[in-house]
């Protein structure tokens, strides 16, 4: 019995070569080049010419990388918690049996098919005070109305954040959704045999049980945190002034406008590592759960 | 190109996680159609060996101006027996970024746009491009053109690059309509400016069109640098990184100007294109916008005439120079004799002088030499070319000077500074001074 077997392992395994090829070259070579290349003096061409932490010395002392850290932290924190509970909300309005629910599902994933340059393009326009709601409202016939958050330093991070929640809430309520579909309808006949209140039910039982979506959601979300750029681009060009910068916007704007690639790859570099750092103890938690035989 | 390959890696492990449409399957789509159009541009630049003598030419000129202006280098290097193949791609940051990928991956087109100054000199400094000084001896361009244009494409007495044209940043582009309906005109001293500024503002019109990106802060402020403080500061600054005249109270005049200008321009001003912006004052709905003379293709595209329907100025009175930039192409190593003739050819159709009055007079550039007919140079140009008589006038524009990398950081310094109403001018003094040490260095 074993003989066949591994022989037919050792045909997958060889069948699955290439592909562990592409991920050693491709994937973690160009890594590792990365890395390597943030220790060199490295402008608009590659170069060998090592400088230590230089660069990172240097990153660590620009404004601009710790406003870009700042921004991230502030967005990815609001995003992702707005995102949730929105996108939840909406998966329990359309799990109560309602008319037109197709129709709704719709309308409310279909941002989700645009990407965030659209997704900024539009919005750009509806929050510039000189033609979008501001001026509406104001024509209306309330003069005094302001929204200019775009144009306000303090206030233009939180632009990203309705543009982000705009378009990605209906991400997560399809995912919730699909997980309410899967919850036995005996917990709600005995819920309701015991008389606990529905808000109860949803939030010490269902969202125990949605577990598995809402990871599957906050890591699709995080990533989009993390690698926000074409968002920010089309939105606010990281402005006004420095307001809205994001370390993704970083690294490109060195990368290529600037031709300081040693500065953006210790840049990318710093990121890696951090994401690594939040990442890999959540994931171990996450995976550690599931292996002592929890739910999903 | 670590970033591209990094982009793959991200989107293709999300693909195989999930199904359905999401963003990142989106931005790789866009990613992978960039590579691919990559790709096919790679492809595109093999090798010919076909009669015509074929040059691939890389550059950005998209715009309608722009695109119409490079057809003229384009038919004519067809009728002088090449055949020009066309790779433009639009945004200069993006065209550079696929000309560096496309000659250290050992694949350069026969030749490609750059701005004068120091974007390419890694380039020549890794021995990637054609050394061109023979060319250049021949055909005496040390005579016919100006001096500061020979020295910003020689490095190490060798010459690099074929300049093909003169822009200027530091133009004022003035509504003659806005400022009749205030009822007044263009200041004749700096004392002048904000009262005219205020009498535009009284009249219901936004005085500066500014569209706050950094760049276009950055031609605002050397604008102002430029004439408020004089050509001559000007030059100490950016010329000879001399950090005592950027602690000093011209430059200090100029940061409380720029500083004060904050309240003359409109809401929508923040992130706004700069075409979009000079289209207020096409209209009407802004006093002046300060811009490059590439300016001028919008006014000319909505008909709008100089004189009559706008005017330009290189300052406020005269004590400022002509900050000077442009485009030349540098012309990369290949295999093979035939494409170093077409190159070869290149350069002479580009730099003949009809093609160059031509080119120019399209483009709303000025000639880069100075033995043609410059009679149909327009008015604006006309300005431009007695300020380039005058050697003490002649500013190089900072990408002559300093690196794209210091470059950013002062566009980033600016940013901030322009943003907050509140911002300290000593700290962005500071800044300033820190960064333009920094690049001397």
């Amino acid at each position: 019995m074993t003989e066949p077997r591994r022989l037919r392992n050792i045909a997958a395994q060889i069948a699955l070569t290439p592909a562990w090829l592409i991920v050693a070259f491709a994937y973690v070579g160009t890594v590792v080049w990365t890395i390597v290349i943030s220790f060199t003096s490295s402008k608009s061409i590659p170069s060998y010419n090592f400088v230590g932490w230089a660069q990172y010395a240097r990153l660590f002392s620009t404004d601009r990388w710790y406003i870009s850290i700042n921004n991230i932290i502030i967005f990815g924190v609001l995003f992702l918690t707005i995102c949730l509970v929105i996108g939840f909300l909406l998966a329990v309005a359309l799990d109560q049996k309602i008319m037109f629910e197709n129709s709704y599902r719709t309308v409310i994933l279909y941002p989700y098919a645009m990407s965030f340059v659209v997704t900024g393009l539009i919005w750009q326009w509806m929050l510039n005070p000189a033609l979008g709601i501001e001026k509406t409202v104001q024509a209306l016939g309330f003069p005094n109305f302001s929204f200019d958050w775009i144009i306000r330093t303090d206030m233009a991070i939180y632009t990203l954040v309705i543009a982000g929640v705009w378009q990605a809430s209906g991400l997560v309520m399809a995912l919730m959704l699909a997980g309410l579909r899967g919850v036995d309808g005996e917990i709600w006949k005995a819920a309701r045999v015991d008389g606990i209140p529905a808000w109860r039910v949803y939030l010490f039982i269902i969202v125990p049980i949605l577990r598995p979506m809402i990871v599957t959601a906050v890591v699709l979300l995080s990533i989009g945190v993390v690698k926000a750029f074409d968002l920010v681009v089309a939105l606010t060009k990281g402005g006004p002034g420095l307001s809205t910068e994001v370390p993704a916007k970083f690294v490109m704007d060195n990368l290529f406008l600037r031709a300081n690639i040693g500065l953006a790859t210790a840049a990318s570099t710093v990121m890696l590592v951090t994401v690594l750092a939040v990442l890999v103890p959540w994931f171990y938690t996450e995976y550690a759960r599931r292996n002592r035989g929890g739910h999903a | 190109m670590v970033k591209e390959i990094d982009y793959i890696k991200i989107s293709r492990t999300k693909g195989t996680t999930m199904g359905g449409i999401n963003r990142e399957e989106i931005l790789m789509k866009k990613i992978a159609s960039w590579l691919v159009t990559s790709t096919i541009l790679v492809a595109a630049a093999a090798p010919a060996a076909a009669d015509p003598l074929k040059a691939e030419v890389m550059h950005w000129w998209t715009s309608g101006g722009e695109s119409a202006a490079v057809k003229v280098f384009a038919d004519s290097f067809d009728k002088a027996g090449g055949q020009w193949i066309d790779s433009a791609v639009a945004g200069g940051e993006a065209a550079r970024a696929a000309e560096m990928s496309r000659v250290v991956g050992g694949n350069p087109p026969a030749a490609m746009q750059f701005n004068y100054g120091k974007q390419f000199a890694e380039l020549v400094n890794n021995g990637y491009l054609r050394d061109l000084t023979a060319i250049a001896k021949e055909e005496n361009w040390a005579k016919i053109m100006p001096p500061a244009v020979i020295k910003a494409i020689t490095f190490d007495g060798k010459v690099y690059a074929v300049p093909v044209n003169v822009h200027a940043n530091n133009w004022a582009w003035i509504s003659t309509d806005a400022f009749k309906k205030a009822g007044t005109e263009w200041p004749k001293s700096w004392d002048d400016f904000f009262p005219t500024l205020d009498k535009l503002k009284a009249a219901g019109v936004t005085p500066l069109a500014l569209g706050a990106q950094a760049w276009q802060e950055r031609i605002l402020f050397e604008f102002i640098l430029n004439s408020e403080g004089g050509a001559d500061t000007y030059r100490k600054v950016f010329v000879d990184h001399d950090v005592d005249t950027i602690k000093g109270p011209k430059f200090k005049a100029a940061v409380a100007t720029m500083g004060k200008l904050r309240a003359y321009v409109d809401d929508g001003s923040a992130g706004r294109n700069w075409n979009d912006t000079t289209a207020l004052v096409i209209s009407g709905k802004a006093g002046f916008q300060v811009m490059g003379d590439w300016s001028k293709g919008e006014f000319r595209a909505a008909g709008k005439k100089h004189g009559t329907d706008y005017t330009c100025q290189t300052g406020v009175g005269d004590a400022g120079g002509y900050i000077y930039a442009g485009d030349v192409f540098v012309l990369p190593k290949n295999d093979g004799a035939e494409v170093a003739k077409a190159q070869d050819l290149l350069v002479k159709t580009m730099l003949s002088p009809d093609v160059q009055v031509a080119f120019n007079a399209i483009k709303g550039s000025i000639p880069v030499r100075n033995d043609v007919d410059t009679s149909k140079v327009d008015p604006c140009g006309q300005i431009g070319l007695a300020l380039l008589k005058q050697p003490e006038k002649q500013l190089p524009a900072p990408t002559f000077t300093i690196t794209p990398d210091t470059d950013g950081v002062l566009n980033d310094a600016l940013a901030a500074f322009w943003a907050d109403k509140n911002a300290d001018e000593g700290a962005f003094i500071q800044q300033f001074a820190d960064a333009i040490a920094a690049d001397g260095q």
